[in-house]
């Protein structure tokens, strides 16, 4: 990202900045910050490795394993299930919310009073937590008195009320459905932004040289949006691998442990099972994975950007 | 998102030779599909606060019914059953948003100030030190945050919580700030200066007010988040008195004494999204300002 480009200090800043007189008060107003970041993040992010090297109970002395923690995370099955899982997941949902994010991108990107309407309306979903969004759909999907179970035997469709969150599909499908209606409208916004970054002079030039609405769409429109198509990606596959709440909540990690995800895991060694190095161990896996994933789609970008 | 938010607009690709009629039809068209995938985004929340208003037993026997046959409190009431009450979680959710609110803003707007409008050594290697730690997700560093929390006496305790959830909102709130200042046109200042304006007057009167919407678009952000979040607070607060909104409706949903009673989880849903939605239709625009900043960092 290009932060680094905007944080330098231009040569051409005008001389209100070098003249200032107290360049100690601009180290004051940001040290209450630093105090936040070092405490409750450059540290705990320290701590994280050396905890990986011990073995950590919540009470009693730890004591310095070395690599014990790793070399038995290599083995663990369930974490590498869950890591798969994860994977599984993100590959589905982000696919999935692009498939609906994008049209409902080009279908609100009109001039008119009610395409604002319809843009509050679909980006609603986004601003309720998790938590509340996943409770919701609980009682939507119960086989019991819930509103998908009435529907559909009322409609006749089907002669017993189904039971998604009792076999692994449907409770995968099931979630993703719930994801997809709470957070398209976020990636729709982000599209939209790169949508109407496109300025219309280049998109007009290309239809007077012939090129049919699809053509321009895919040579002109996409390229041209590609930061928005990035940054949407990089969002939704982070967030999809540290997902944590929708299956706590609407699948509990069932049916038989099969969508317990990689946060899900950490949590169960870490705060069920107390054990904290071992937990230590699986975050930092988990951020080395992350990390590869981001490095990853940098690359790509570069990779695409290097011809221009 | 109003028109406004977005100041650009496409113009429609409407042929040439299209006739008033054909618009006519087209444009009913589009807004039937606009209207039918509206109402998909915004059934489930409308049967959750329909629901939240029946009797209990309508809210088991009727779920699908939008106007309640008689609008009932009922569900609202039996919350008070559930650990403290209803009260006390939305006591405590309220003190853990205003917290993150109050002391984000106390932080991050005379950081964003600092890293604007001063120059000072390290400076640039500070900043991108915050902007790094955004892309470190605080799932990877919960098992120390809770052992840190343990050793400052903050474990279990609301205000604990607050301090998390300050640290997490703080890099993208000090890079909004930042930004905010440097949209401060520098002639301004300089002027002001010249008149005499002292330091703090500079930020007070001048800088400050031409700030605003970036303020407004970090409380907004600082506080959907912290009224949200769910996974901290399941582990950092152990004790019911201290339980959050979203913690309360999961342990609803697994059932107090082994009964999931739904109408009193529509009320929770409800008292839950409301504030949010409310939130956010009101100050959309500051919203989709945080979410541009971000698109475009």
């Amino acid at each position: 990202m290009s932060e680094t480009a905007e944080a330098g200090p231009s040569p051409e800043e005008p001389p209100v900045v070098t003249r200032e007189p107290h360049q100690w008060l601009g180290a004051a107003l940001i040290t209450p910050s630093l105090l936040f970041i070092g405490l409750l993040f450059l540290l705990p992010m320290g701590m994280t490795v050396w905890m990986s090297f011990h073995n950590w109970p919540l009470l009693g002395e730890p004591r310095f394993i070395g690599l014990e923690n790793f070399s038995e995370l290599m083995g663990d099955r369930r974490f590498w299930s869950s890591i798969r899982f994860t994977a599984l997941y993100t590959v589905l949902v982000t696919s999935a919310i692009f498939l609906v994010a994008f049209p409902l991108a080009l279908l609100v990107d009109r001039p008119l009073r009610i395409a604002g309407f319809f843009r509050t309306i679909y980006f609603m979903p986004v601003v309720i937590g998790f938590g509340a969004a996943a409770t919701l759909w609980t009682w939507l999907l119960n086989p019991d008195n819930g509103v998908f179970a009435e529907l559909l035997l009322r409609s006749g469709l089907v002669d017993a009320a189904p039971r998604p969150t009792e076999s692994f599909w449907p409770a995968l499908i099931v979630v993703i459905l719930m994801v997809v209606w709470k957070q398209a409208g976020f990636t729709m916004v982000i599209l939209l932004t790169g949508l109407q970054s496109v300025p219309d002079d280049v998109t007009e030039a290309a239809k007077i040289d012939g090129a049919g609405p699809l053509a321009r769409f895919v040579r002109v429109t996409l390229p041209l949006m590609r930061n928005s198509i990035i940054l949407a990606l990089v969002l939704n596959v982070t967030w999809s691998m540290l997902a944590f709440d929708q299956f706590f909540i609407i699948t509990q990690g069932g049916p038989r442990n099969s969508t317990v995800t990689a946060v899900f895991s950490i949590y169960l060694q870490s705060f069920s099972s107390y054990r904290l190095g071992y937990g230590s161990a699986m975050s930092l896996v988990l951020l080395v994975i992350l990390v590869a994933i981001s490095a990853m789609q940098m690359a790509i970008v570069n990779f695409r950007k290097a011809p221009e | 998102m109003s028109d406004a938010t977005f100041s650009e607009s496409h113009a429609d690709d409407i042929p040439l030779e299209a006739t008033p009629a054909i618009d006519h039809v087209k444009r009913a068209l589009y807004i039937i599909l606009g209207f039918a995938i509206a109402a998909i985004f915004i059934m489930p929340i409308v049967w959750s606060v329909a629901n939240s208003f029946k009797l209990p037993a309508e809210t088991l026997s009727d779920p699908v019914r939008l106007i309640p046959r008689n609008v009932s409190l009922d569900n609202y009431r039996n919350l008070d059953t559930v650990g403290d009450g209803l009260w006390s979680f939305v006591r405590n959710s309220l003190f853990l948003a205003v917290g993150t609110v109050v002391v984000t803003l106390l932080i991050a707007v005379p950081a964003g100030y600092g890293f604007s409008k001063f120059r000072f050594p390290g400076q640039n290697v500070i900043f991108v030190v915050i902007l790094a730690t955004m892309m470190i997700p605080f799932q990877s560093i919960l098992t120390p945050l809770f052992l840190i929390l343990v050793k400052l006496r903050l474990a279990n305790s609301l205000t604990g919580l607050v301090l998390i959830y300050v640290t997490f909102q703080l890099p993208f709130s000090i890079f909004m700030m930042r930004n905010a200042f440097d949209a401060v046109p520098k002639a301004l200042i300089e002027s002001a200066r010249i008149d005499g304006a002292s330091q703090w007057a500079l930020m007070r009167r001048i800088t400050l007010p031409l700030a605003l919407p970036g303020v407004a678009t970090v409380a907004m952000f600082a506080f959907l988040n912290s009224w949200n979040e769910f996974l901290a607070a399941l582990i950092f607060l152990s004790q019911e008195e201290k339980f959050s909104l979203p913690v309360m409706l999961v342990n609803v949903t697994t059932g107090i004494r082994g009964m999931i009673d739904w109408g009193a989880l529509q009320a929770g849903i409800t008292i839950t999204m409301v504030p949010c939605i409310l939130l956010f239709l009101t100050l959309q625009r500051y919203y989709v300002r945080g979410l541009v900043a971000g698109a475009v960092k």
